[in-house]
């Protein structure tokens, strides 16, 4: 690990003032990321500002009926709070299929948003070839072993997949990310917060260096009791997800009124397929039409040697995920 | 490495040869002459003995702490560990679990992967499990922290330590501290009603039964080389049976 100097900031001006001033210093949240990259010196900040004490902890009601989960609110806290538990299952179950116990204990909403990519390449620096740690370099997984990587919105620069899966919950609610800057507050779409790789993979989000999340803003949501977290992996818990999909369905008697589909596992960012959803509304709920449904949204997939099996099993999981979400298992 | 913080006065000298002088007798142990180099290095591995170990300054020792000009980030934070406080000025860098292992000497939590991946370093923060080793010890000033040097009240073992020992919930011990740990702060999730990605019904809110398979989930966080899961399940079971 590098040296760096730390300082604490206890409110949102001074954490975006600090970092305005010292450049390439970051922001510690939970630092199960953060830390754990900088150990290996993947991440080399100067300076880290310590928001842990600052006053964005809390999970309330907004006036529209939605929910605003504050940037520090542990994930764990966030999974068990009575409103997302009852308006929000999906959430709650996407973020206790991650991490561990005690790492949910430590994660922050904010920090699982900015969580970096686990591609092997990336997190150990002993393979110099990767465009996301150092641009113009190459790109390892490419020529490597990249059974665990995108099928979905590669390019030939970065084939990383964004590895959260509280995310992917996210995309399918539609929320939003509220941010703060030199110059004020500002709203990013969820949808508009990851990046794909295109000729830039180092930049992973269109959040700005000096710009702190304060707050994820949720909707409110019309699919509390119709939805489903399915999260696919090497051994039952622990693990990240080969392939994830959160599934959530708005039903009135057998018909589906609107439908929120995104994928984990498989792209640079949060995967939600709206061709999916839009296949999917107005229809009467079916297998058929479940099947229909995974056949479009994998219809842009394009695997590499080791991951073409994520093709199929994507199907599929979006086939059982929305079978459980329409309470049709 | 440009320094600002207005929180610090300390500066580092320019010169790599620059030599120190001792600022108490009493730590003769601290190598005075390491030149910065040197000592950035003997940082950067944690051996854990020289220079690193004796920055320690406890309150029931005062010991007078090594000059803070040795580095460009040290710190000073008071950490709270089993009811006592000890100040410690420490290179910012190091996590919890080497200032509870090197600094303070409490060697009961173990160190398997260093990287949040096996659950060994687990310890209680405010009565919440955490992985020490993703947690930097300068962002602890004022928690109350218990290791699991911390958990019998004198000769009496914790009912879980009692437990583990009942079911054989291990065989080579080294995840055991953590997995005790752990099973503390989830007795206390169950009780208060926390759902797992197994629990059935999100809405129900009560207290949690711990079935097998909730326990598994729970307990995931701790791996166990020498797969003593079967047992340590068991004593997690009778622990929340008696507790
Ligand atoms: C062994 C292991 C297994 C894991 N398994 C899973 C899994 O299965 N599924 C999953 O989804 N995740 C998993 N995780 C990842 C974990 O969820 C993330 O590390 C965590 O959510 C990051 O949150 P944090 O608060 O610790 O972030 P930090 O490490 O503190 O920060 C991460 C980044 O976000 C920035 N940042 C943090 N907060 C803010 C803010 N408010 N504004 C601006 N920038 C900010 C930091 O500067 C840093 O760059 C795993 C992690 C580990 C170590
Ligand atoms: S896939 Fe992306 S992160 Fe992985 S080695 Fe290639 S460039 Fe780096
Ligand atoms: S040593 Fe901390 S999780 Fe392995
Ligand atoms: S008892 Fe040996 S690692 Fe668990």
């Amino acid at each position: 690990m590098n040296p760096f100097e730390y300082q604490q900031v206890d409110e949102p001006a001074t954490a975006v003032d600090a970092i305005s001033r010292w450049r390439g210093s970051k922001f510690l949240a939970g630092g199960t990321n953060l830390i754990d990259l900088m150990k290996n010196t993947v991440e080399q900040p100067p300076k880290l500002i310590d928001i842990n004490h600052i006053p964005l902890r809390g999970i309330e009601q907004t006036p529209d009926g939605g929910v605003k989960l504050g940037a520090l609110a542990r994930n764990s806290d966030t999974a068990n709070h009575p409103l997302i538990r009852k308006n929000y299952p999906l959430l709650s179950q996407a973020i206790l299929s991650g991490a561990s116990p005690q790492l949910r204990n430590m994660a922050t909403n904010g920090g699982n948003l900015l969580q970096r990519t686990r591609c092997p390449y990336f997190m150990d620096p002993a393979f110099s070839r990767c465009n996301k740690r150092t641009p113009g370099s190459g790109c390892s997984a490419l020529e490597g072993f990249h059974e665990n990587h995108a099928i979905l919105g590669a390019s030939d620069q970065c084939i990383a997949t964004h590895p959260s899966d509280m995310c992917v919950a996210l995309a399918a609610l539609e929320a939003k990310v509220r941010v703060r800057g030199p110059k004020g507050e500002r709203i990013i779409a969820i949808g508009d917060f990851h990046r794909l790789p295109g000729t830039t993979p180092q930049i992973d989000t269109t959040l700005m260096p000096d710009e702190l999340i304060v707050s994820i803003d949720l909707p409110p949501s019309p699919y509390g009791s119709h939805s489903h977290y399915l999260k696919i992996r090497e051994r039952t818990s622990y693990a990240f997800a080969l392939v994830s999909v959160a599934a959530a369905i708005d039903v009135d008697s057998g018909w589906i009124r609107g439908a929120r589909l995104a994928l984990g596992g498989v792209a640079h960012k949060p995967w939600r397929v709206e061709a999916a959803e839009a296949a999917l509304a107005g229809q009467k709920l079916s297998i058929s039409l479940f099947e229909q449904a995974a056949s479009r949204a994998l219809s842009g997939a394009r695997p590499r040697r080791d991951n073409t099996y994520k093709v199929e099993m994507a199907k599929r999981a979006i086939i059982r995920a929305l079978t459980i979400a329409g309470g049709l298992a | 490495m440009t320094t600002e913080n207005s929180s610090r006065t300390s500066t580092v000298p320019e010169t790599d040869s620059e030599e120190y002088s001792s600022v108490n007798p009493a730590t003769d142990m601290i190598d005075c002459k390491l030149s910065r180099r040197d000592f950035v290095k003997t940082v950067g591995y944690f051996t854990g003995a020289g220079a690193l170990g004796l920055q320690l300054i406890s309150v029931e020792t005062i010991v007078e702490c090594a000059p803070l000009e040795f580095s460009a980030s040290a710190h000073t934070v008071e950490l709270t560990v089993n009811g006592l406080v000890h100040k410690l000025t420490m290179d910012t860098r190091v996590t919890l679990l080497d200032a509870l292992r090197e600094y303070l000497k409490l060697t009961g939590t173990k160190k398997g992967c260093d990287h949040g991946q096996c659950g060994a370093c687990t310890v209680l923060v405010n009565g919440r499990r955490i992985n020490s080793c993703l947690s930097l010890a300068v962002t602890h000033q004022g928690d109350q922290i218990t290791t699991i040097e911390g958990l019998s009240g004198g000769e009496e073992l914790h009912p879980l330590q009692t437990a583990f020992i009942e079911h054989d919930g291990f065989q080579c011990g080294y995840c055991t501290p953590g997995q005790i740990c752990s099973a503390v702060a989830l007795l206390e999730e169950a009780r208060r009603g926390d759902a797992s990605f197994v629990t059935p019904d999100l809405a129900h809110t009560g207290r949690v039964e711990l079935t097998p398979e909730e326990i598994r989930e729970r307990m995931s966080g701790n791996v166990c080389r020498c797969g003593a899961y079967p047992g340590i399940v068991q004593a997690v079971q009778t622990a929340s049976r008696t507790l």
